[in-house]
């Protein structure tokens, strides 16, 4: 059978997997819908949020980010800082609001603040954080697709809607937990399978996290080995090359940290549970399940890096020449992923940190994951696996996004302010309805992505740490911020974080409209834009206490409700 | 389940559950933005297996540092709730 062939099996296996739980769990009350009527159990949860969490960005960029982009070290701004935010929402914001026990983040915000206008800044805020993520996964998707089922862009984009749009319009919170816990089977296997094998044919230790640690065949440790090598061909070493300074490292992990206990479709995922107590085991399994991954993924990013250096220099100081070069590098090459330009004419290809005697000119992140298992001559099986996975990853995340954007809009906009009247029935019909356009909308987007599209995963995270974490925070932490504080917090966190990226990157991300440059010399004390939203949340904190300490106290029914949500019963 | 809970219960309760998060948070510093990125430079001299110290915690041992603590957070939240009287029932 053709690679082809064997990934179409795979891949329509488990498309079909998915479409078969979604029939299995349709919704049939709002509860349902949006909070999978509080009965999943906290190890399950756990498993789902793993895979609402890990996106597409996780699953084929982050390997190749810390391996090739942030050469080494530096990429350790996202090992640390996706899964250290685990840590603050198990004990800053997931128990609290679950025992808050209804349906949305901005429902929170909005009741904790007594004030609709909070609940509509929180729900803007919402769309524009989870809008930003969203429009990755579409692409994550359409890409897949297209490189490992050859189709175009177009055709792999819609079927992956018609997926989503399946079990998220049908199903809901209930049916997107199920598939999200196939999915998550499904992306962990496909990603940990073909790095055992790497790990093996390297360092002869199946478990890549120690063989991360590990000898070569050579008797020399892997990591001095790639250090020295990188040293040869004018990088830094891999094991210390600081991205930036240590300031913006500091800076980019708090961020990240920061935003991830902030976002709402992962909150959300913490109301499905049954219990206070279950939101704090199911945050400690979400994070054991992203664990495996996280931890594999540097390994990955080392071993697969050492691997393409030593097919491009196969005796020491001598380079591949281009006629040798293997299949999967040719195979890549068309879908320009990778590049060659022999600029010396010699024949050979020259890998070199110097961009004028490199010869390797184009290396993307993505191919690290992506051609991993080509790389170590892997069966065709374990590569349709990846495509598999890749999808799973996108699809899963997407879905939770569209429902946090689709509630918010539901529950929030129509039910909680402009139509308190409707029924059930009907807030459950909206609820459909608002999802549906929400895959649309993402599916346009994905279609025709806006400038803004590239690299906005981490920026989702700093919007997110700018405006919404701060206001869940003191909304529990506080009695006394009041409706003011939070309002002005809330905007003018997002504004900064906004105006920052858009200074160095472009109004709305269009070229040419960036006023400072995308120069690191402008930068504030040397962060990067993707790193500003700890900035953002500091000025929101600011902003808002200071506020809170010159206008008049919240309610009583306000303090009450605090006091209700700090304390798991009654 | 809706027994009223004493306004003493719920000071001890918030108290220790500060207290320990303080203790927690500052672990989880610690081993992130303290060993992975602050004091990476001088723990890099210590050489463990085929690690340096500094890039380990950076990109391993945070990571299952952050599993610890979230578990030891949840089993000693639900101890406390049980010494309280605090216990939900299970759904």
């Amino acid at each position: 059978m053709s690679l082809t062939e064997t990934t179409y099996w795979v891949v329509g296996a488990s498309f079909a997997l998915y479409v078969v739980i979604a029939i299995r769990s349709r919704a049939s009350t709002t509860q349902e819908f949006y909070v999978a009527g509080k009965g999943i159990h906290p190890i399950a949860n756990g498993m789902a949020t793993a895979a609402d969490w890990m996106s597409a960005a996780s699953f084929i960029s982050m390997a190749g980010l810390i391996g090739l982009s942030y050469n080494g070290y530096g990429g350790s701004v996202f090992l640390m800082g996706w899964t250290g935010g685990y840590v603050l929402l198990a004990m800053l914001i997931a128990p609290y609001l679950r025992k808050y026990g209804k349906f949305t983040v901005p429902e929170f915000i909005g009741d904790r603040y007594y004030s609709n206008t909070a609940r509509i800044v929180a729900v803007v805020c919402l769309i524009i954080c989870s809008v930003t993520y969203v429009i990755g996964q579409m692409k994550g998707i359409g890409v897949a697709f297209s490189r490992f089922l050859e189709t175009d862009y177009e055709t792999g984009l819609l079927s992956g809607m018609v997926i989503v749009f399946f079990y998220a319009v049908l199903g809901g919170m209930k049916g997107i937990t199920y598939t999200q816990i196939a999915q998550f089977c499904v992306l962990i296997f496909a990603y940990t399978v073909p790095a055992i094998f790497i790990s093996l044919q390297l360092t002869g230790q199946p478990i890549p996290q120690l063989g991360l640690g590990g000898t070569l065949a050579d008797g020399s440790y892997l990591l001095h080995k790639l250090d020295r090598i990188l040293l040869e061909l004018g990088f830094q070493e891999y094991t210390i090359a600081l991205r930036g300074s240590t300031l913006n490292m500091a800076a980019f992990t708090a961020s990240l940290m920061i935003g991830t206990a902030g976002l709402p479709h992962v909150i959300i995922r913490f109301f499905t549970v049954p219990t206070v107590r279950a939101a704090r085991t199911s945050a400690a399994w979400a994070l054991v399940f992203i664990a495996i991954l996280y931890t594999t993924a540097p390994a990955v990013a080392a071993m697969a890096r050492l691997n393409i250096i030593q097919i491009l220099q196969p005796e020491a100081g001598q380079a591949l020449l281009i006629e040798e070069r293997p299949a999967w590098f040719k195979n890549w090459e068309r879908t320009g992923l990778l590049e060659i330009d022999d600029k010396n004419g010699d024949g050979r290809i020259q890998y070199h940190a110097d961009p004028n005697r490199n010869e390797l000119v184009k290396l993307d992140n993505d191919i690290l994951v992506l051609a991993n298992p080509e790389i170590a001559n892997l069966p065709n099986w374990v590569i349709a696996l990846v495509a598999a996975g890749g999808l799973a990853a996108a699809l899963s995340t997407a879905a939770g996004l569209l429902l946090a954007i689709s509630s918010a809009i539901s529950h929030d906009l129509l039910k909680r302010t402009l139509m308190p009247q409707i029924t059930e029935r009907q807030e459950l019909m909206a609820s459909r309805l608002a999802m549906s356009l929400a895959v649309l909308g993402a599916g346009y987007l994905g279609l025709n992505p806006p400038g803004f599209a590239a690299g906005t995963v981490a920026l989702a995270f700093g919007l997110a740490a700018a405006s919404l974490f701060p206001a869940l925070f003191l909304g529990i932490f506080s009695q006394r911020v009041t409706r003011e504080g939070a309002i002005l917090g809330m905007l003018s966190g997002i504004s900064v974080t906004l105006l920052y990226v858009f200074q160095h990157k472009g109004i709305m991300f269009i070229p040419g409209t960036s006023f400072l440059g995308d120069f690191s010399p402008n930068w504030f004390f040397g962060i990067e834009p993707n790193a500003f939203g700890v900035v953002g949340a500091m000025v929101n904190f600011a902003v808002t206490l200071t506020v809170t300490r010159f206008t008049p106290a919240p309610p009583d029914e306000v303090r009450r409700l605090v006091e209700s949500v700090r304390v798991p019963v009654s | 389940m809706d027994a009223p809970v004493s306004q003493e219960t719920r000071t001890i309760y918030w108290r220790e559950n500060r207290r320990l998060m303080l203790i927690l948070g500052f672990c989880w510093f610690v081993v992130s933005l303290g060993c992975g990125v602050l004091w990476v430079e001088p723990l890099n001299h210590i050489q463990v297996g085929g690690f340096k110290l500094g890039f380990w915690f950076a990109q391993q041992g945070a990571i299952y540092s952050f599993i610890l603590l979230t578990f030891i957070y949840a089993l000693a939240m639900a101890r406390l709730e049980k010494r309280l009287g605090l216990e939900e029932p299970d759904a």
